[in-house]
């Protein structure tokens, strides 16, 4: 990229691919290598890899408590981490050091977007302004650095045009455009998680981070979830990291699922082989290993899997 | 249209339930006047005065029992009208907010007032002339004109700091310091006119807004606001006491008065008078003063609503309502508080050299912490970020204090001692805790979208 400062050159490596990591996906776009992130003496996340394949959804659960969000700002620039390195590979060949970048260059240079586990919309501001905040760094340059744009020169309102119609056309894919001049804030919950989807959508991500996407949805908003996030994969070819604890997304949507339990990986494989790992069982049903064929003949889930 | 094909949508009657009957009115209201009467006849229908002899003698006050009983009788039919009136336009709200296929139209004060108050101020020297008889008469209004453009500016300026990109800044008063003092130093040692410091004065405050921006970018809110304040002494406090550059407290004098470009407000040969064909007059200045606060007030205003419809001026925004958001979605947070405290600086900048020519002095007592509480009041009352608010609320706020010295007639109820003007700022804080108590965001708190999609597709 020709904007890229000293910084962020340190932070590009132009040409050595990922290095090989036994096992997971052959055409991985995130690398996490080795994190670690401690908080003092509290050992968050303790040296944890894994892969995330292009064009894949991929999805990190585990307990609460596991350190699952504490990986995903870590990815996003949130959090510098103690240990480790996040390697995002872009489809031109292009590398960053997802660790060294300042926090807002993860999204404007290496175009990972997220959203939180806790909605944080721009509330007062409509939802059409919402999505237009997320374009910010096109509109910026057509505006001439506003220069340009306070003059009303021609260039910036054409892109400025451009940005509605983008803005619109995820407006309208997320069912919003009777409610688009209104408050984000007055949505109800459900649209509002939608449209930080969406909001996320706009900065065009090569990697979307979504935190517990699901979280206070019912059913059926679930499944229309379900049917944008394939939307995404499929449609935008960006690839889908996410947070859940909604066992009905994450089994039927993911290509791929990674367990965490007290900030370490315990499994790491397709979601057949999540469903039958008697470690991910143990950990969700909060006992030993050894003690998962009692537990299980207890409750009577015994049989259900091989 | 053909007759008889539209057949619009029944639109519900609710005068008829919320409006009760004149006579039942009346009827109401005259128990009250009744129930007066009979209280008012042992309190107030007898005065006991000591007669001629040793007795007491009654003096009949029946004027008054009537004149009491008559104004409770108005009082309350004045209530009844206007409570019905209230709870009429709350109905009429609630059902057309049901109706959910009438088109929402959101009653836009700005619509009427906006417009009658630009004309009013475009118009304001010709009505004070012709209002006072005469353009030097009318020189008190157009002085109390100037004085309030020159808040409206501060207050648009500092709205793109606290109510755009949320920022509490409790030093502005610096930057206006900054730039009058730009203007005062640059004409009296380099004999710079005008025009060319203004842009300069602008410069140099949007300079001081970055180096204040740098170091407390990290703060929010208190802490903010408890530096911006420090900053804003630090500024007093050096012009004080730097004698050399500035003349300590007895500030700077002789600053050169503003000319029409170039022609100087003289009465001799060549001045503006003469050039034009006019009989000298000192308004001249005046006048050409108030439509360059104007003219600055309104290029404010003008920058400040494009640039809500900016990328840049929309992160402001964002910024406000969430900053760790903002990050996620790529805006760089630094860059963007920065220009904003640099862009309101300058608007500060410009305000101050235009006081530092108006006023041909300036001296670090006008730029104490009173002056930055009474702009951060204007935007407050205004409603952060609603530019109407702010010209309305300094209108207010400077106009009323005006106002309290006309208020010649309260010496007769009060005694001749009473003196409005002190209870000038009683009465600002009662304003400011009845402000608080019904219109917590503001006098216009509603937020006009910088874009919509609706209109767009229609």
């Amino acid at each position: 990229m020709s904007d890229a400062t000293g910084l962020t050159r340190l932070a590009t490596l132009k040409d050595e691919p990922p290095a090989a990591m036994p096992g997971g996906p052959a055409d991985p776009i995130l690398v996490v290598d080795h994190l670690t992130m401690r908080f003092g003496g509290l050992t968050a996340v303790g040296d944890v890899s894994f892969k995330v394949g292009r064009g894949d959804i991929t999805a990190l659960i585990g307990p609460n408590g596991a350190g699952k969000t504490t990986v995903f700002n870590c990815i996003t620039g949130f959090y510098k981490p103690t240990e480790g390195m996040i390697r995002l590979r872009q489809r031109e060949g292009e590398t960053y050091l997802l660790e060294r970048l300042p926090g807002h260059d993860v999204n404007r240079l290496a175009r990972v977007a997220r959203t939180f586990q806790n909605i944080r919309l721009f509330p007062q501001m409509t939802v059409l302004e919402n999505l237009l905040v997320a374009m910010h760094k096109p509109l910026m340059r057509a505006s001439g650095f506003s220069l340009a744009g306070i003059l009303g020169l021609p260039g910036y309102r054409r892109a400025q045009d451009e940005a509605i119609a983008k803005a619109a056309a995820w407006i309208e894919r997320i069912g919003l455009t009777h409610r688009a001049d209104e408050p984000a804030g007055d949505l109800p919950y459900g649209d509002q998680r939608r449209l930080e989807i969406a909001r996320a959508m706009c900065t065009d991500p090569v990697l979307l981070c979504l935190d517990e996407p699901a979280a206070g949805l019912n059913p059926r908003e679930s499944a229309d979830l379900n049917t944008l996030l394939r939307l995404i994969r499929d449609e935008f070819g960006t690839s889908v990291l996410l947070i859940e604890h909604d066992m009905s997304v994450v089994m039927q949507i993911s290509d791929r699922i990674v367990v965490l339990d007290y900030g370490i990986k315990i499994a790491d494989g397709t979601p057949d082989q999540i469903r039958n790992d008697t470690r991910v069982i143990a950990a969700y049903l909060g006992v030993d290993d050894e003690e998962v064929a009692a537990v299980e003949a207890e409750v009577g889930l015994a049989g259900t899997h091989a | 249209m053909a007759q008889g094909t539209t057949i619009g949508p029944v639109t519900p009657t609710v005068s008829a339930r919320a409006a009760s009957p004149l006579p039942e009115m009346f009827k109401d209201a005259a128990l009250f006047a009744l129930v007066t009467l009979g209280l008012s006849i042992p309190v107030v229908a007898y005065r006991t005065d000591l007669g001629q002899g040793t007795g007491l003698g009654l003096t009949g006050r029946w004027g008054l029992v009537a004149g009491l009983c008559a104004a409770v009788f108005v009082l309350r039919l004045a209530q009844r009208l206007v409570l019905g009136e209230v709870s009429r336009r709350r109905d009429a709200r609630t059902l057309a907010a049901a109706d959910s296929t009438a088109p929402a139209r959101v009653a836009r004060p700005g619509r009427i007032i906006g417009p009658l108050t630009l004309v009013v101020a475009l118009t304001l020297p010709l009505l004070a002339a012709l209002g006072s008889g005469g353009l030097s008469e009318g020189r008190y209004w157009i002085d109390l004109g100037i004085l309030i453009l020159t808040y409206v500016m501060l207050g648009w300026g500092l709205n793109i700091v606290v109510g755009l990109a949320g920022l509490l800044d409790l030093g502005y008063v610096a930057f206006y310091a900054v730039g009058a003092y730009s203007y005062a130093l640059l004409s009296t040692v380099f004999g710079l006119s005008f025009w060319l410091c203004l842009p300069l004065a602008g410069l140099f405050a949007a300079g001081f807004g970055v180096l204040l921006g740098f170091p407390v970018l990290r703060l929010r809110g208190d802490y903010l606001a408890i530096v911006t304040l420090a900053f804003g002494e630090i500024i007093r406090l050096v012009l004080i006491n730097w004698v050399d550059f500035s003349g300590g407290s007895a500030g700077l004098s002789s600053i050169p008065r503003a000319s029409f470009f170039g022609i100087p407000f003289t009465a001799g040969e060549g001045g503006f008078a003469s050039v034009f064909g006019l009989a000298f007059n000192p308004m001249h200045r005046v006048v050409f003063l108030y439509y360059l606060i104007l003219v600055l007030a309104l290029v404010t205003n003008l920058v400040t609503l494009r640039m809500r419809r900016l990328p840049l001026g929309r992160a402001w925004e964002a910024l406000r309502e969430d900053e760790i958001a903002c990050r996620s979605l790529g805006i760089d947070t630094t860059i963007t508080k920065l220009s904003a405290f640099a862009l309101g600086a300058m608007f500060a900048g410009f305000a101050g050299s235009f006081f530092a020519v108006r006023q041909g002095f300036v001296s670090p007592e006008s730029f104490n912490f009173l002056e930055s509480a009474i702009i951060l009041a204007i935007v407050v009352l205004g409603g952060m970020g609603s530019q109407l608010g702010v010209a309305v609320a300094a209108i207010a706020m400077v106009g009323a204090p005006e106002l309290l010295r006309n208020l010649g007639f309260l010496k007769a109820v009060f005694g001749e001692g009473f003196d409005p003007n002190e209870y000038r700022l009683l009465l600002f804080g009662l304003a400011m805790v009845a402000m608080m108590v019904w219109r917590p965001r503001g006098l216009i708190s509603e937020r006009t979208p910088s874009v919509r999609l609706g209109a767009r597709a229609r």
